[in-house]
């Protein structure tokens, strides 16, 4: 009975649009519903997204160790010490590496590994599953884990060097080293992620073009240049911009493994927001840092739109 | 379809190849997982001596320990707890807001859809000290909705996107019959959208558990005593506390992950699709 009431209602309601030429028979209740759905999202937003964006940029003007009203006025003087702060220069170096490997390294390897299961090979589900593992799993698991590899004493990279006869490496705690040991984290927790996106990428070509392709008689590296790279264009500035924005806040992972350290010389910039910001409550030093992360952010947003997102 | 007639032409060469390189990688995913459960199984001394390979004798006591004291299932509760709540905040409140943009006209619909779309640009990390001291102020320092209310507004952009985009999917006509029905907007969301919705809430509800129950930066700030701890802040005290007595910093990691791992088998599917569709599809 509902069926068939729905049916003749549809036909009811594309003969009412005609008539009524598309004069909405929906304005009954619009206030009610208004009033009721859109404040709750819009007051937790307000609240807790927008305005502590605004205050940051407020604060930041500010010495202020957050009691009482901020009344200490130091005009710029916070991005004047911040960008004269090695360890600061140090974080905004760092975050600029790791957007670099990201696109170098992880995602090469994410599409070298997509393009590989992609097919219908044996074991192709197993494969997918254990790249993907890491993704599901907390960064700070994943920090402490390696942590554990890569501990002198009693970590697997110990026993690799006891193996190779050669003085066991103290990664995390070498200031030259430690960055790369966090980036080797970084693209282990990070690539399949990037692989299922190419995959699901790949899935969706048009397979008639590529074997136009075959036909033509290009070979298997030809085919992947000149057709499937193109093709896969949409997914893989996708990809960039995960890749782009997720280094930019990379903190969780870095907190277990070195905290910053040795010497500073893996901070990012929101490990300094934290060591040096809330730690030390100055409001207005970590506001500060807060904003620089705001300005690069949404920078990259809009330039990112405007550069590579036009055709889509 | 076209795989089934590669795979049949691929070489002998290309299949070691592949199969060769597929197996190191994975080798590398899973290696430090492994011995992570395993070392939770050895003594310190075993450890040192022998981190990738058997236990010499299975220390069961290290994972029993902590599986019968209190602080393990505390954390984990603190934490379901946390996500729970904010699942069921951002599905609602999202899905409510995503609603009027796509179906209520409204003057300034545009203005304010782009309003939220700003969350989508910068992380919470940027504005976490004015976040303090708001929530502080708002004396919800030190409790779970001081978590769970940033957590469900920095995750508003990006569910009301998705919601919005699939409720506009949804066929006009349904919308236009249940009108003229006399079915006000009301019952039309609670009757008609929402049900029809269930893989968009799926997608939003997995994406934003999983960021909660991984969330890590948020607690740290906001909580300060140990009994309301999730397990990310739980384990990092646990480390702290335990220093260098790795077999049981590697149990407890194990047990604290073991959950997700489990989930994680169990509805692969969903979850792949759900984390991988909610960044493709906003």
């Amino acid at each position: 009975m509902t069926n068939i009431s729905a049916t003749t209602a549809i036909e009811h309601a594309a003969g009412a649009t005609r008539v009524a030429k598309r004069k909405s028979p929906t304005a009954r209740g619009r206030l009610p519903v208004l009033i009721l759905f859109l404040p709750p999202a819009l007051l937790l937003f307000t609240i807790f997204v927008i305005m502590p964006m605004g205050e940051a940029a407020w604060y930041s003007l500010y010495r202020w160790d957050g009691y009482g009203l901020p009344e200490q006025f130091v005009g710029l003087r916070n991005f004047e010490v911040l960008f004269k702060n090695g360890a600061f220069l140090t974080a905004l170096k760092n975050n600029f590496l790791i957007i670099v490997v990201s696109l170098l390294l992880q995602i090469p390897l994410a599409i070298w590994l997509a393009t590989m299961l992609a097919n219908r090979i044996t074991g192709v589900v197993v494969f997918r599953l254990i790249f993907f593992l890491p993704y599901v799993l907390a960064d700070v698991a994943a920090g402490l884990i390696w942590r554990f590899v890569y501990d002198g004493d009693y970590g697997l990279f110990a026993a690799v060097a006891g193996f190779l006869g050669v003085e066991t490496p103290y990664v995390l705690a070498d200031k030259d080293l430690a960055i790369y040991a966090v980036l080797a984290v970084v693209v282990w927790k990070y690539f399949g992620f990037h692989m299922m996106l190419f995959i699901a990428g790949l899935q969706s070509l048009d397979k008639s073009v590529l074997e136009a392709a075959e036909i033509d008689g290009a070979t298997g590296w030809q085919k992947f240049r000149f057709v499937t790279l193109p093709l896969l264009g949409s997914t893989l500035r996708l990809s960039v911009f995960f890749a782009v924005v997720g280094s930019l806040q990379l903190f969780d992972m870095i907190m277990p493994l070195t905290g910053g350290g040795p010497f500073n010389s893996t901070q990012t910039m929101v490990t300094f927001l934290y060591n040096f910001g809330v730690t030390r409550m100055q409001v207005g030093l970590g506001s500060a840092v807060g904003v620089v992360l705001f300005v690069i952010c949404v920078t990259l947003a809009f330039s990112y739109k405007r550069i590579f997102m036009r055709h889509d | 379809m076209t795989e089934t007639r590669t795979a049949i032409r691929m070489s002998a060469g290309t299949k070691i190849y592949l199969y060769v390189s597929l197996t190191i990688i994975a080798a590398i995913v899973v290696v430090p997982l492994l011995t992570t459960a395993l070392g939770g199984f050895k003594t310190l001394g075993d450890l040192r001596v022998n981190p990738f390979g058997l236990p010499a004798e299975w220390q069961w006591s290290n994972y029993t320990d902590i599986l019968f004291g209190e602080r393990y299932w505390r954390q984990m509760m603190n934490s379901l707890i946390i996500a729970t709540l904010t699942v069921f905040l951002t599905v609602s409140v999202a899905a409510m807001a995503a609603f009027t943009f796509a179906h209520v006209k409204f003057f300034g619909a545009t203005f304010l859809l782009n309003y939220f779309l700003i969350g989508l640009m910068f992380p919470a990390a940027t504005a976490i000290l004015p976040l303090f001291i708001r929530i502080r102020d708002l004396g919800l320092l030190n409790s779970y909705w001081g978590v769970v209310l940033p957590q469900v507004a920095f995750g508003l952009g990006m569910s009301i996107l998705l919601f919005r985009n699939y409720f506009r999917n949804l066929p006009e006509e349904l919308f236009q019959a249940a009108f003229v029905d006399g079915c006000g907007y009301l019952r039309f969301f609670w009757h008609i959208t929402l049900p029809l919705s269930r893989p968009i809430i799926a997608t939003v509800a997995i994406v934003s558990f999983v960021a909660s129950w991984n969330s890590y930066i948020l607690p740290l700030i906001m909580l300060n005593s140990e009994s309301i701890y999730p397990w990310p802040l739980g384990i990092m005290v646990y480390r702290g506390e335990f220093g260098t007595e790795w077999q049981l910093v590697l149990a407890f990691i194990t047990l604290t992950i073991l959950p997700t791992i489990i989930v994680f088998f169990l509805a692969q599917k969903h979850i792949i699709a759900g984390l991988t569709a909610g960044a493709v599809k906003s």
